[in-house]
């Protein structure tokens, strides 16, 4: 059984979508859980079965879990700060299962999901946040590039990237996740410039999560942040970002057409940061708790949750199942990260280049040297620093 | 042995360094039916296609951040910004990005990029097109900064600098774009001096004088004028930045015991500020004199009609070796 309502057949080899309203609002999914339809996008989900909706709410449950462990090792002094991904999960890992393996992922810093859909190793995601590596993993393994912490700039790498895939002649397309605040950044509306001059398969895909810290989207645009691409000459959609389906069929609408040579797509997915900024943020001192609730009803795992109940999908044993396995997940990574060794001193010297540097080469010579002293009896460096 | 431009000769490296290497892509305003602004990627596009030689939006940023992601895909980029002045739209995405991405990504991600910048005075231009912008990115650690002087190193460094698996800001002295020299474009890579070298211009026993760029050339006229004046002045084409080649000056600074730095960027913070404290950290026991600067002026860039008193010439900087040397200088007499 799958999620078709039997309507379109035409199926994925559309990459046109329907005219665009500037109220258009993609739902397959309501806060309650009943699937609904939007002509143009029910067939870009139409092969889900049980097992693949189950494989996005599993992913859900996980990271949601994951994500509450690594907030509770930074309030326990195990890590430095984090960035709580709660209530973005659906635009994340909805996004992220639309990606293939061979895609490239240009994120922001709160992109855990996206990470851990992508095959991130238990030991690797707190690495940056318990401040041992500038970088988590492996960019070229995992098939995602280092979190970007500056705002915007990874949009930039996303369309440059795209433009090596347009050189390799390859069907693969780019993705460049970013907020809500990003969309003022330079960097951004020169990403688009460049995005539409070359028509680069490159997907912008902008969770519009309302608060860039403590400042509201309207901060940051009058309209839609989906209607700017229309300026730029690029297509646009804006979804739902707490309906895992119609944030899946948008992203797969806008990788067909990267694929098949349609150039860039702007994807609004309108979801809500339900924690704060960061660890080191109180959202309470700007925003309200009638706010709150109101988002608390919409919640992305539970309107699946009761997707997959009322297709017989999941019952509590099954849901059980699937906690213990995020329980799971969770100490793992708590474990992972408080067995994380601290660096070695000199290795701050390692990889400023990639050939062989004079200066930095006699720097780290010199700190060597210095750090050497406390090593030597009679040279007064008992209780020494290395 | 051809004679050729500067600026033919750049043009010559990079077409080397297309044809040697199907990565390498070439990135800029007006790069390509143009041949840019001062001509030096003329024919490229033409002989390269547009995909290799692309002509980009109008947009700093744009170009340094794009070439970042071709380097994530295994790119070799060769960006032009077409004036040194208008270099900063791109400053964040070169600092924060392609000066640390290697570093930040424990050694994964190489960011062979090479970064060329027309900079400098002496063409009497507008405004923000005669900075001497270098030293921001000589502070910046992750970044190769490089300034080549004549034709043959043009040739060479620039290719050398696209070999590079490390960032290169590689400053060209737009005001001897036009200078010829013989070069040899033959010559196998392997057998010219490293980029990271710093080679003598010109040869004495009496005063150091250290310098790149398009000052090179005023500094062996202010040696030839010296001369004839029975003093003997070394100069030093430091050609890199960073790091800088200290072996090499300290070498000469040991025989000669006095060290003039010459730039036309202003003095706070500059190039010749370290250079200076270095060489005085390093040798100080065979110093005669304080080191001295003869820099541009620490002020905005001025009008065309005032840049000759902005930049230093053949007279200034024989003020200087005079100061170092104890004779009678425009300071005679100043205190502190």
């Amino acid at each position: 059984m799958t999620l078709s309502d039997g309507r379109d057949t035409d199926a994925h080899h559309r990459t046109d979508r329907p005219a665009q309203a500037a109220s258009e609002f993609v739902q397959l999914l309501d806060p309650d859980g009943a699937r609904v339809s939007a002509p143009g996008y029910d067939q870009w989900i139409a092969d889900l079965d049980d097992a693949a909706l189950l494989a996005l709410y599993r992913d859900m449950v996980v990271i949601h879990r994951v994500d509450a462990e690594a907030t509770a090792l930074q309030r326990q002094g195990e890590i430095g700060l984090w960035p709580p991904l709660a209530g973005q999960e659906a635009a994340q890992v909805g996004s992220a299962h639309a990606l293939r393996d061979d895609d490239f992922v240009f994120s922001s810093y709160r992109e855990h999901a996206v990470a851990w859909c992508r095959g991130l190793r238990p030991e690797d995601l707190l690495k940056v946040w318990r401040g041992v590596a500038g970088s988590g993993w492996d960019p070229y393994e995992l098939g995602m590039a280092t979190p970007q912490i500056i705002i915007a700039a990874q949009t930039l790498h996303a369309v440059g990237y795209a433009m090596g895939i347009q050189r390799d002649g390859t069907d693969q397309a780019a993705i460049a996740y970013f907020g809500d605040g990003a969309t003022s950044e330079g960097d951004a509306s020169e990403a688009l410039v460049f995005a539409a001059t070359y028509k680069a398969p490159v997907v912008f895909f902008c969770q519009n999560n309302q608060w860039a810290i403590s400042e509201p989207v309207g901060l940051q645009s009058p309209q839609h942040l989906a209607q700017r691409a229309a300026g730029f000459g690029i297509p646009w959609m804006r979804v739902d970002g707490n309906d895992v389906l119609a944030v899946m069929a948008a992203t797969r609408i806008a990788l067909e057409r990267a694929r098949t040579g349609g150039g860039p797509t702007y994807i609004e997915a309108v979801t809500y940061r339900m924690g704060p900024h960061t660890t080191a943020d109180d959202p309470k001192r700007y925003r309200t708790d009638e706010e709150l609730d109101d988002w608390r009803g919409r919640d992305p795992i539970a309107r699946l949750e009761a997707l997959l109940r009322s297709r017989g999908a999941l019952d509590d044993d099954g849901a059980s199942d699937i906690a213990r396995e995020a329980d799971a997940a969770a100490a793992a990574v708590r474990a992972a990260c408080v067995s994380l060794p601290d660096p070695e001193p000199l290795s701050i010297f390692d990889h400023v280049y990639a050939e062989p540097n004079s200066h930095v080469d006699r720097q780290r010579d010199h700190y060597a040297r210095y750090l050497a002293m406390f090593d030597e009896p009679g040279t007064g460096g008992e209780g020494g620093r290395a | 042995m051809s004679t050729l431009t500067l600026g033919q000769a750049l043009n010559a490296g990079l077409r080397r360094a297309l044809e040697d290497d199907d990565h390498v892509v070439l990135l800029g305003e007006d790069i390509g039916t143009l041949g840019g602004v001062f001509r030096v990627t003329d024919g490229l596009q033409r002989d390269f296609g547009d995909t290799r030689v692309v002509d980009t939006p109008l947009s700093e940023a744009g170009i340094i951040g794009t070439a970042v992601g071709l380097a994530y895909r295994g790119f070799r980029p060769v960006c032009e910004i077409q004036f040194d002045g208008f270099i900063y739209p791109g400053f964040d995405q070169i600092v924060a990005q392609v000066a640390k991405l290697h570093a930040r990504t424990q050694g994964r991600v190489r960011m062979p990029l090479t970064i060329r910048v027309p900079f400098g005075g002496g063409i009497g231009a507008v405004e923000h097109h005669s900075e001497s912008p270098e030293a921001y990115f000589t502070h910046t650690s992750g970044l190769r900064v490089v300034a080549c002087a004549n034709p043959q190193d043009a040739y060479t460094m620039v290719r050398q600098a696209i070999a590079s698996d490390d960032p290169v800001l590689f400053f060209e002295p737009k005001r001897r774009y036009h200078a010829k020299g013989e070069v040899d474009v033959d010559a196998d890579l392997a057998d010219a001096p490293p980029m990271g070298v710093a080679t003598l211009a010109q040869r004495g026993d009496d005063v150091t004088l250290v310098t790149y760029g398009a000052l090179v050339q005023v500094a062996r006229d202010a040696a030839a004028a010296a001369a004839d004046d029975g003093v003997s002045i070394e100069v030093i084409d430091l050609r890199s930045l960073s790091p800088v080649d200290y072996p090499t000056i300290e070498q000469s600074v040991r025989r000669t015991g006095r060290l003039v730095i010459t730039h036309e960027a202003g003095q706070q913070g500059g190039v010749g500020a370290e250079i200076a404290a270095s060489i005085t950290e390093r040798c100080f026991e065979f110093l005669e004199a304080a080191p001295v600067r003869i820099t541009g002026h620490d002020v905005p860039y001025p009008p065309a009609k005032l840049e000759q008193h902005h930049l230093p010439d053949l007279d200034r900087i024989l003020d200087g070796v005079d100061r170092v040397l104890g004779r009678p200088n425009s300071l005679t007499g100043v205190e502190g």
